[in-house]
């Protein structure tokens, strides 16, 4: 009788094998994540797919070497929200996470498959960096680490690449979430550098702690190389989900229409805004009145809050929203802000998702600070990002927009679809403040009588405020349409689905120089 | 001890606190005018005021300290 391989044992020893794959590094590893509030690789991957129904590639990676099970790394092809996405996840139970040449060429392979598929590329970072004694195998050649990086880049606005942070993302590792569309970071654990504290002590001399120098808060409130701060790796995980929901696979399909919510209950938008045009108010509350409840995911909340972005669908359809928020540093734009905007513009115009502006801008800062720091050059880049977006582009102005503002803003001449103003909107150069200051000043300080330079200016004043009233500019032609604040909601909502089809070719031309 | 500072550069438009003052986190303690906008600067601690280190009417630079506040 012929010997079948059901009883020679092959099964068991593959059984084996893959038992050891699956237990991941040393059991005290294990312990450790556990107090640091750090889950499993494989657990993380059981909550980030929909279900069992998962893929690996490269699973023996490193299996004779004994202790470096999947070498570090799992790769997968799953779903999430039903969507195939492939992902890569370090496990720090193995030498920490770090990469050797087999971790690095399983991340590539994966790259090269979310390309091959056009679906999304989620990281899973958690990685003590480079292994100094594999450096030759792993970092220089061409398909080295570098080539991870070089493959984010090409595929930048491809396909989505998420970066979820659970750990460290050390050294050159840290381009990872650097390249990334959205970072979100688990608070205490997660952490972002070029050189550690150690390093830095060493080699430069400064005393800092890795919280302070590298930590998720300092990134997501900061420098804001972190979009999204968390409590728990949970927490990271249905964010990251909730976050794809808005996105299609790829930047050749659009992403789907949703089912419809009522706003959240709240004030009208009539008693949300103050008619001071220079009174504080909280712009979120708007924002609640005009999308679906709930639906509202803030990108970069904490970083440059003068400007808030975040995706949300308004009767279900997907919309990137850029609105100035008045209660901080009020709604003024900076540098920072200006960054904020412009990523935030690339990555909606990248994924088809319509631009919903709302306006209300004193300006961007002057000053000799901000002057140094190149602020024109910040407000250029944001400029040019809004300009060269050919998504669906919604500006509402809601009360100011002055000056450059205006511009970052989608005013009328960076051809948005359609320019709303609603009945509290004051268009101009500047504030009717400073602009008889600018023109009149020579005349105001030369009237001696206070209150007769009081009534002047005050004269001045009522002047400006009619030659830019806003139904002056409706009647221009300059802005489209005046709508009653409690109608915004369902204007959107109209306007959205009429500009579904809308389709822009490109300039003829290789890229922009786009100002940085 | 916390100090509180002021989130953009600006004039002074009001103090809304004196020393000696109990201040809850998010109340509004100094009003700016900057860009001839109202800026009001929140506490970011609840404690008393310790000491007021500007005057109505005066230039503060961004990150300049406004109030001391012990926790």
């Amino acid at each position: 009788m012929t010997k079948t391989t059901e009883t020679t044992g092959y099964n068991e020893r593959l059984e084996q094998k893959l038992a050891t794959i699956f237990a991941g590094g040393h059991p005290k590893y294990h312990e450790k994540m556990k107090e640091s509030n750090k889950l499993f690789v494989r657990d993380r991957l059981k909550l980030l797919f929909d279900d069992e129904n998962y893929v690996e590639d490269g699973r023996f990676a490193n299996v004779e070497a004994g202790d470096l099970p999947a070498d570090g790394v799992v790769t997968a092809i799953g779903k999430v929200n039903g969507q195939t996405v492939c992902v890569m996840a370090n496990d720090s139970t193995v030498k920490a996470g770090s990469w050797g040449f087999r971790t690095v060429e399983k991340i590539i392979r994966i790259q090269e498959t979310a390309e091959k598929m056009q679906v999304p590329m989620l990281y899973l970072v958690d990685s003590a960096g480079a292994r100094i004694t594999d450096q030759l195998d792993m970092f220089p050649n061409r398909r080295g680490a570098g080539r991870i990086f070089h493959n984010q880049v090409r595929m930048s606005g491809m396909v989505p690449q998420v970066c979820l942070l659970f750990g460290p993302s050390a050294a050159g590792g840290a381009y990872i979430p650097a390249f990334c569309d959205i970072v979100i970071m688990v608070e205490g654990n997660a952490s972002m550098y070029l050189g550690s504290p150690r390093m830095a002590e060493k080699v430069i001399g400064e005393k800092v702690t890795l919280e302070e120098m590298g930590g998720a808060r300092m990134h997501c409130t900061v420098s804001g190389v972190g979009d999204v701060l968390v409590a728990t790796e949970e927490e990271a995980i249905s964010e990251a989900r909730r976050y794809l929901q808005n996105f299609p696979a790829n930047f050749a399909m659009k992403p789907e229409k949703i089912e419809a919510k009522a706003a959240k209950a709240g004030r009208t938008l009539e008693a949300i805004i103050p008619e001071n045009q220079n009174a504080p108010f909280d712009m979120y509350e708007l924002i609640d009145q005009l999308v679906d409840e709930g639906s509202f995911f803030d990108i970069k909340k904490l970083f440059a809050a003068e400007l808030i972005t975040g995706i949300a669908r308004i009767e279900g359809q997907v919309v990137g929203i850029l609105a100035n928020q008045p209660k901080v540093k009020g709604g003024v734009l900076f540098g920072d802000s200006a960054d904020k905007g412009a990523k935030f513009i690339n990555l909606c115009d990248a994924f088809s998702i319509p631009l919903l502006f709302l306006a209300d801008v004193p300006g961007f800062m002057i000053g000799t600070k901000v002057e140094r720091a190149g602020i024109i050059r910040h407000g250029a880049k944001f400029i040019a990002a809004m300009s060269s977006a050919t998504v669906p582009k919604i500006s509402v102005i809601v009360r100011k927009a002055y000056g450059a503002g205006l511009y970052a803003m989608a005013g009328p001449a960076f051809e948005p679809d359609v320019c709303i103003a609603l009945p509290t909107a004051q268009i101009a150069v500047m504030g009717p403040e400073a602009a008889v200051n600018a023109v009149y000043s020579n005349k105001i300080e030369a009237i001696e009588d206070p209150k007769e330079r009081i009534k002047y200016v005050q004269e001045k004043h009522r002047e400006y405020k009619e030659e830019i009233d806003i139904y002056k500019l409706a009647s221009e032609l300059i802005i489209d349409e005046i709508v009653a604040p409690h109608q915004l909601r369902g204007v959107l909502a109209q306007r959205l689905s009429f500009y579904e089809s809308k389709e822009l070719p490109l300039p003829y031309r290789k890229h922009a120089i786009t100002p940085v | 001890m916390k100090e509180l500072k002021a989130s953009m550069a600006g004039t002074v438009l009001n103090v809304l606190v004196a020393e000696g003052d109990t201040v809850t986190p998010g109340q509004a303690v100094v009003m700016l005018e900057s860009m001839k906008m109202e800026i009001p600067v929140e506490a970011e601690v609840g404690g008393v005021v310790e000491k007021v280190h500007v005057e109505i009417g005066g230039f503060v630079n961004e990150e300049e300290t406004l109030v001391t506040i012990a926790e």
